[in-house]
């Protein structure tokens, strides 16, 4: 019987492929003088996006138990997926850090020593999140795209206040999440405008 | 799978050596099962690998300079696109480039490599150019390593930077040309008409700067500001005399107006539950339109003011009657259509992508694809600094529009979706298969038409980034077949000449760089270059392949592959892919008849002894025997089925005429 690898053997190469093995000073002045460092507007914003990401996974939740569109189901599933993978990318650098890690708490952004959760900007406020929890169908999809993009323009705000402080974002993987959420979200936020619309026209 | 697990990479190599002496080439077209890709043992320069008609050459890690030996991955030594001229790769990175000379295809030398950090530094050539581009906070106008932490700095450089590598050894910074939302990606142009100059389209997905920073930036609304960066991208005019005087020439407006267009790529719930919910409406007299393709019922609010409408109309009052439900059966349509038109809209900005995330040109054709936002546009780029949107689609399943590849006579389009931005492992068997994938369209015209998605089949772990990314085609004459990097899922190579159904035909992939966690790699771009696949390896260096001989592409196909001859290449400026006439080409074709039983196997077989004996022939000899066999071939097909005659046989029938002509 042939196993997986003996399939990958009997289809690989006839000559063997090589493996540069250059010499690998440990001295990379160079490079490592160019190490960047990350500032407290970094941690907060990192660790802000954990609650934010967590409520925006509460909210598309609902979808299936709150009669939402096949097309908002589709949207709410997509964001199930993303922001989840955003949350752990988030808490993986703060534990990298060696920062605290906030739980992912869809009530707001949980810091130590605080009582209550803080709400990021754009997040729902508890009255808005028990309204969208108590509707159904049609007026569950309207609540939510309208609260979504709320939500998400909350997010954009987010990466704004970023790069407005000093020294922020220097870091790589900072950079490249923040302009990855900014370009993500403001896409989501276009094309559920446009659902919005559609769904307000089609009740005239 | 647990012993296949425990192999290491060295392992795998030799046995592979030793294997070949007896292995004959694989015929099969069915792929190994269980997928060999699944399972394989993490690590970094080590990690398993899985290789299916394709054969790794040479893994070359990054130079001393773009590598922390501490950290596997680093983030900061993250490899980007990749760019050709000549026997050089230029690969970037978000600390710089890096240039490899691939003369030697098992020991890829370097040739330069200089720092200049600034993501994402994609790269591009054009005869004595470079092009890189900036994007991030950190990149500054000297390629100095210490960032720039002021918030607004004129050390900071996000745009395009411009060197001159007439010695490539030793690049020469010419001059920068910055641009409010820096440069994410950027597409070299160039004009059949104006060959003074070269154009640069740069996209950047990043916030818009300060005005304080690069004087006009501005992130309001463009009713607010018309000058507003938002809602556009920029075109930069290199004059080839004079380099140092690029500039950005036009900043075209090309989302304008863009309304919401068909959504081929509805949900299939969406469209059964729209289909019941009208079937059932009308069963019971009630009111139905088409809107976007799609058969809606109009709600009673719809119904009863319009009705109300008609009584009023013609001087009535009280409850409508049959009559005037039948006007509004009649106008109901025409209604719904005016409804669907762009209204004018209040406060607020205009929905629509504010940027794209890449461009695709094909000057050939006169085309671009432009992956930007939730939308894939095809551009009309005749007059290069002026191009114009003539066709939009979006797709419910698209998430973010990353690039475009066209086939080579310009048919179809494929856009790619970077779902999650590719720092996020989609190909979980969790995740959809039409989600994160290519979507393929026919292109006839300005009409681009759905027809089908493709997604890396084999899944991968949660550890492991993986989602569509950069690709090229792979010039196999009559084929569309194109190789893509797929992050940490490999390179994939597919068919997708029957755009409804596409396949894989070959792959490669490594193990995730660490079992506990996901740390970023994998091949940023896969492309085909003078007869080889060039790898960027985020975080392992620089990979080269070669393809094999298989039940899906022949030995035949794959040289008259390697006959295409690129001086330079950047994939995102398509070249058009011409064949010499050449007897292989001609091989290549028979061979795709067999493979399609579009002729008889005595007929082909005849085919192939006469081009053999063509093939020894000159002169004049050699012309009548290939007019002799054009005619036989002519001959042959009738009766086959017409699909075959107007396809195979005639490219078969040109190439063996295109020969005789070329016969001396």
């Amino acid at each position: 019987m042939k196993t997986p690898l003996l399939a990958a053997i009997a289809t690989a190469a006839c000559t063997t492929a090589t493996v540069q093995q250059t010499t690998l000073q440990p001295a990379q002045a160079k490079a490592d003088s160019g190490r960047t460092h990350y500032t407290a507007a970094d941690v907060h914003f990192v660790a802000g996006m954990i609650g934010h990401h967590a409520q925006a996974i509460q909210m598309a939740g609902w979808a299936p138990s709150h009669g939402a569109s096949p097309a908002v189901r589709v949207l709410c599933e997509r964001i199930v997926v993303a922001q989840n993978d955003e949350i752990a990318f988030a808490q993986r650098w703060l534990r990298e850090h060696q920062e605290f890690v906030p739980p992912a708490d869809p009530r707001g952004h949980v810091m130590p020593g605080m009582d209550h959760p803080m709400l990021m900007p754009g997040m729902l406020t508890p009255d808005q999140m028990t309204q969208l929890d108590a509707a159904h169908g049609r007026e569950f999809d309207r609540l939510f795209l309208t609260f979504m993009i709320q939500h998400h323009q909350g997010a954009i705000t987010m990466v704004a206040q970023l790069l407005a402080a000093p020294g922020a974002a220097q870091d790589g993987p900072i950079f490249r999440f923040a302009a990855d959420v900014n370009a993500d979200q403001t896409t989501e936020i276009d094309r559920m405008t446009r659902m919005l619309d559609a769904l307000n026209r089609s009740a005239q | 799978m647990k012993s296949h697990s425990l192999f290491a990479w060295s392992a795998i190599v030799a046995l592979s050596g030793a294997a070949c002496a007896t292995s004959k080439v694989n015929m099969s077209t069915t792929a190994p099962s269980p997928d060999p890709r699944v399972g394989l043992r993490a690590g970094w320069m080590n990690a398993a690998q899985a290789a299916w008609n394709i054969r790794l050459v040479s893994t070359t890690p990054p130079s001393p300079d773009f590598i922390n030996r501490s950290t596997p991955g680093d983030f900061q030594f993250t490899n980007s696109d990749l760019s050709f001229t000549g026997p050089y790769v230029i690969q970037g990175n978000y600390s710089g480039v890096q240039v490899w000379d691939i003369t030697d295809l098992r020991r890829p030398r370097l040739h330069k490599a200089f720092v200049c950090p600034g993501s994402q530094s994609d790269v591009s050539v054009y005869r004595t150019l470079l092009f890189v581009s900036g994007e991030a906070l950190n990149g500054r106008t000297d390629c100095g390593t210490q960032g720039v932490t002021d918030t607004v700095s004129h050390d900071r450089l996000r745009g395009i930077r411009i060197f001159d590598i007439t010695d490539i050894a030793n690049p020469r910074h010419i001059t920068d040309v910055q641009t409010c939302r820096g440069s994410h990606t950027h597409t070299v142009v160039t004009s059949p008409t104006d060959t003074a100059n070269v154009y640069i389209y740069v996209s950047g997905s990043a916030p818009v700067r300060s005005p304080n920073e690069l004087a006009g930036c501005s992130s309001a609304p463009p009713d607010s500001n018309p000058g507003s960066a938002l809602f556009r991208i920029e075109v930069i005019q290199v004059p080839l005399a004079h380099p140092e005087q690029a500039r950005i020439v036009n900043s075209p407006r090309i989302f304008q107006d863009l309304v919401a267009p068909a959504r081929h790529g509805e949900a299939p719930e969406d469209i059964a539950a729209a289909a019941k919910a009208a079937a059932e409406a009308r069963a019971n007299g009630g009111f139905t339109a088409t809107r976007n393709g799609v058969e809606v019922v109009l709600g009673p609010r719809f119904v009863t003011f319009r009705l109300d409408s008609i009584v009023k109309a013609r001087g009535g009052t009280g409850a409508p009657t049959a009559a005037d439900s039948a006007v509004l059966r009649t106008n109901a349509q025409a209604i719904v259509d005016r409804m669907v038109t762009p209204v004018p809209r209040g406060n607020g900005p205009p929905p629509g992508p504010t940027q794209c995330h890449d461009i695709t040109v094909y000057p050939a054709i006169g085309l671009a694809g432009g992956a930007c936002g939730g939308y894939g546009l095809l551009l009309d780029i005749r007059d290069v600094a002026n191009p114009k949107r003539i066709a939009a689609v979006a797709d419910s399943n698209f998430s973010f529009w990353h690039s475009a590849t066209f086939n080579n006579d310009g048919t179809k389009i494929l856009f790619t979706d970077e779902w999650g931005g590719g720092l996020q492992p989609r190909c979980r068997v969790t995740d959809k298969p039409e989600w994160g994938a290519d979507a393929i369209f026919t292109l006839a015209g300005s009409t681009m038409t759905f027809q089908s998605y493709y997604k890396l089949p084999a899944p991968q772990t949660p550890n492991e980034n993986c989602v569509a990314h950069n690709g090229t085609l792979i010039p196999i004459p009559g084929r569309d077949i194109m190789v893509q990097g797929w992050y940490q899922g490999g390179i994939s190579v597919f068919d997708w000449t029957d755009p409804a159904h596409p396949r894989e035909v070959a792959y490669f992939d490594r193990g995730p760089m660490d079992s506990t966690k996901l740390v970023g790699a994998g091949s940023w771009s896969a492309y085909w270059y003078n007869g080889y696949i060039v790898s960027s390896e985020i975080a392992r260096g620089l990979d080269i392949f070669e393809l094999r001989p298989s039940g899906f592409i022949s030995q035949n196909e794959i040289d008259a592959a390697k006959l295409v001859h690129f001086d330079y290449l950047n994939a995102q400026d398509q070249p058009k892919l011409v064949w010499p006439a050449s007897f292989v080409v001609a091989r290549a074709y028979l061979d795709q008849l067999a493979r399609s039983n579009g002729l008889a196997p005595e007929k082909l077989s005849a085919a192939r002894s006469a081009l053999a004996r063509a093939e020894k022939l000159s002169g004049q000899a050699r012309r009548d025997a290939l007019a002799q066999l054009a005619t036989q071939l002519n001959g042959d097909s009738q009766g086959a089925p017409q699909p075959v005659v107007d396809g195979p046989v005639r490219t078969l029938v040109a190439a063996v005429t295109d020969l005789a002509n070329a016969a001396r």
